[in-house]
């Protein structure tokens, strides 16, 4: 694959990485967070955290939307498949998500619920298209990578003049995520920030200058690919050595500093923000998420289905709220592992294959274990 | 005698109707036009219930498999050739030569018998080209809509010779892993057969009937402990049930496991992991260390096992894990999936 | 979910409507989030959206940084 392969190079990973090793001052310690779910898995896929030194320390903040995304949501959208009979469409991990009774939406299929995976919002419009008697509600979540694709599939909803299509609205912001993350923690607790790959297409480089000017931490926006994330590393070991505290862009094939403007008005056209809007392990963020604007009413599943809202807490053992803020490991949690897996997750860094929890149950349990030489064929 | 029919099967533009699964002439004439004609051996041809098999010179091992695919047809196969192929290769993979099969359908009311024929003769060149029998069957018929075309179990008989023993409670600490060919080919072909997810691409299906690529091995490494072929969950969840029965653990090398440039991009793009894909074609062997390169080599002597390479080792690892050095020299856990990711491929 | 690849866009059937192709997938993809993309652009791809252009001479000049740390100093890294 052009320009992913080449990315992916194992003898320059180890260059960068011993380059890494090279420069860190051993006097301290490096923690870094990234917040991008593709960053997540990307680094536990290629066990990426194995190559680097160890003052080097690997954070996994909120970037999946699906791990943030609150129980109470889920319900409604179950509400509407299970009792509103709509065509309920979303993206695949969503749709695994346990809600309340540990029911998920596919899990409602065997209820009766008529609940469908789609790859893109626009095969949710499709499908209302092929089915005008069926109403259609896509379930959209996502950050501001995943939003402008949403504005679009309303955009031609509306030229289409589609009567039976409508989406519940979970998008959420960035910048919010990391004032969160940022507002709460003591300076200690985090050195810098990996800035993520595909929301900073959209958003620009130029959206986290705030960041650095008011927190006092670099930022460096990575690529999704491990050479990406090891020269990001590799920026940020320099900036903390230096004392710099700048925002410098890697991604320069991709993220220019004003960002992809036709998305961004495709996205101011038909949202607006909330006042405030709860995440999953976070807490409730003030202007951190988004609704549909007043001229769009009509295709906001929240006001074409009676559906209240009723916030579900998380288990009292869960520590996903320390956890996104980089406050506590996930090993540190009581029931990571134990009562806390993939398959039964109980709270939302386990949620998703790009959450927190996950990830190291993939990853950073296998740290324990001893390697033996393969001997090549 | 008067014949039984007054007419043939209208193969072209007939479908099944609930009178074919009813046990009457309709039936009948089914199985004879269809089935029989198709099948065509002194078994089928006693015309009874069951079949009356000969003695075997060996422990017999009996396999089956319900075989629920959508679509029915996809590139490099069908829901019929993958029955034959899938049962084939359960029998194979206890060490045993497959000999017989038996073959029941639930049909659905509509199905054209374009199809169903299609069907069946492809399974019949199957069994064939595999020297194995189709003895004995069954056909029921649901309304429409209750079965997706059709749905094929198949069970298969086969014979164990003395002093072959595989089983997946036999791994030891320092075997070798070898895999017989690139992974997920099936799972990409159903998926991009099913265009729902709108993408487009020339993989085939690699549904293949094993036991000629078994009994190659068997001869050059007879101490070979675990046989299985991953299909669905992928060689993630073969290789975790393996582990776990032999309570060992696994370690896999990323850079030796074969994946085609078109299956991992189409895993790119729909976040797949060609671990968790199905293979309908594929051979996961556990052998000595010692027997290792003659195991390769006999893989790749055979035209299913061209691209056989020495994927891992196991080791000893009360937590029975499955791990993956990555190509950069990471590591990471090979778990199996909770919930399929793809339903319905085979 | 937050998967992105880089895809070579191989034709515009239609207005706002690429075919881009990865290693022989093809994919159709919406190009309502941008504009002038051209056959032989590489495109990053995502839900079915065309979301941003890759600037190849960009790819390339990060490659040649990439490399080039690579290549110092350690003549032992192959």
């Amino acid at each position: 694959m052009k320009y992913v392969d080449e990315f992916r190079d194992a003898a320059l990973a180890r260059a960068l990485a011993a380059q890494i090793a090279r420069e860190v001052d051993p006097a301290r310690r490096y923690r870094l967070m990234e917040f991008c779910g593709g960053h997540t898995h990307a680094i536990s896929r290629h066990g990426l955290a194995d190559l680097l030194p160890p003052e080097i320390e690997l954070i996994h903040g909120p970037g999946c939307p699906v791990c943030v995304l609150p129980i109470g949501r889920i319900d409604q959208a179950l509400r509407l498949a299970l009792e509103h009979d709509v065509v309920l469409c979303s993206y695949g991990d969503t749709l695994r998500v346990p809600a309340s009774q540990r029911l998920t939406l596919l899990g409602a299929k065997a209820h009766g619920a008529d609940v469908r995976m789609v790859y893109s919002p626009l095969d949710a419009l499709r499908l209302a298209r092929q089915m005008p008697e069926r109403q259609v509600v896509f379930l959209a979540i996502g950050f501001e990578t995943t939003t402008p694709p949403t504005a679009v599939a309303l955009l031609q909803a509306e030229a289409l003049g589609l009567e039976n299509f409508s989406v519940l609205c979970n998008h959420v912001l960035t910048p919010a995520a990391m004032h969160a993350i940022l507002a709460d923690a003591s300076a200690a607790t985090l050195d810098g920030f990996i800035g993520p790959a595909h929301v900073s297409t959209v958003i620009g480089s130029a959206a986290y200058e705030p960041f650095a000017r008011e927190h006092g931490k670099p930022v460096v926006i990575a690529g999704f690919e491990p050479l990406d994330l090891l020269q990001a590393i590799l920026l940020l070991v320099r900036q903390l050595n230096a004392g710099r505290t700048e925002v410098e862009n890697q991604f320069t094939r991709a993220v220019a500093a004003a960002g992809n403007r036709k998305a961004l008005d495709c996205m101011a056209r038909v949202f607006e923000l909330r006042a405030d809007f709860e995440w999953r392990g976070l807490g409730t963020l003030a202007v951190s998420a988004l609704r549909l604007r007043p001229a769009y009413a009509r295709f906001d599943a929240e006001q074409r289905f009676d559906l209240p809202y009723q916030p579900v807490p998380d288990h009292k053992a869960c520590e996903c709220a320390a956890i996104l803020r980089g406050e506590k490991r996930p090993e540190q949690c009581r029931i990571f592992g134990t009562g806390c897996t993939p398959e039964h997750p109980v709270g939302s860094c386990m949620v998703s294959s790009e959450g927190a929890c996950a990830a190291h149950y993939r990853h950073g349990r296998a740290r324990q274990a001893v390697i033996h030489p393969i001997t090549p064929a | 005698m008067t014949p039984l029919y007054s007419r043939p099967l209208d193969l072209e533009q007939g479908r099944i109707e609930l009178s074919h699964g009813a046990g009457g002439r309709a039936m009948a004439q089914l199985v004879a036009e269809l089935f029989a004609a198709e099948f065509d051996n002194e078994f089928l041809a006693q015309g009874d219930d069951g079949a009356r098999l000969p003695r075997c010179d060996g422990r017999l091992v009996m396999a089956t498999d319900a075989h629920v695919v959508t679509p029915l047809f996809f590139p490099g196969g069908d829901i019929g050739c993958l029955a034959v192929h899938g049962t084939i290769n359960d029998v194979a993979v206890m060490g045993a030569e497959p000999l017989y099969l038996a073959a029941s359908f639930v049909l659905e009311e509509g199905l054209p018998l374009r199809e169903l024929a299609a069907i069946v003769r492809s399974m019949g060149t199957a069994a064939r080209a595999a020297g194995v029998t189709i003895v004995t069957g069954d056909t029921k018929v649901v309304e429409r809509g209750k079965a997706d075309g059709v749905f094929i179990t198949t069970t298969g008989v086969g014979m164990l010779r003395d002093g072959i023993e595989v089983g997946g409670a036999n791994a030891r600490a320092g075997d070798a892993v070898l895999l017989s060919g690139p992974l997920g080919d099936h799972g990409i072909a159903i998926l991009a057969a099913r265009h729902q997810l709108g993408f487009e691409s020339s993989v085939q299906s690699d549904t293949a009937a094993l036991h000629g690529l078994v009994a190659n091995l068997l001869r050059a490494a007879p101490a070979t402990r675990v046989l299985r072929d991953p299909t669905r969950g992928g060689a993630a969840a073969t290789l975790n049930e393996i582990a776990r029965q032999s309570r060992v653990g696994i370690v896999l090398d990323e850079a030796a496991i074969a994946v085609r440039t078109e299956v991992a991009a189409a895993c790119e793009l729909l976040g797949l992991d060609p671990l968790d894909l199905a293979n309908e074609g594929r051979l996961i062997v556990i052998c000595p260390a010692q027997q290792a390169q003659a195991a390769l080599a006999a893989l790749r002597a055979h035209p299913l096992g061209r691209e056989a390479a020495l994927i891992g080792e196991v080791i000893a690892d009360e937590r029975c894990f499955v791990q993956l050095r990555t190509r950069l020299g990471g590591r990471r856990l090979i778990d199996w999936l909770a919930a399929e990711a793809l339903p319905r491929i085979c | 979910m937050c998967l992105a690849v880089p895809a070579l866009v191989i034709a515009i059937p239609e207005p706002d409507t690429a075919l881009v192709d990865l290693d022989g997938v093809r994919l159709r993809v919406s190009l309502a989030l941008l504009e002038a993309v051209a056959v032989g652009d590489y495109v990053i791809v995502h839900v079915g959206f065309a979301l941003q252009k890759l600037d190849v001479e960009e790819a390339e000049a990060t490659l040649a940084e990439l490399r080039a740390l690579g290549a110092s100093r350690d003549g032992a890294a192959r």
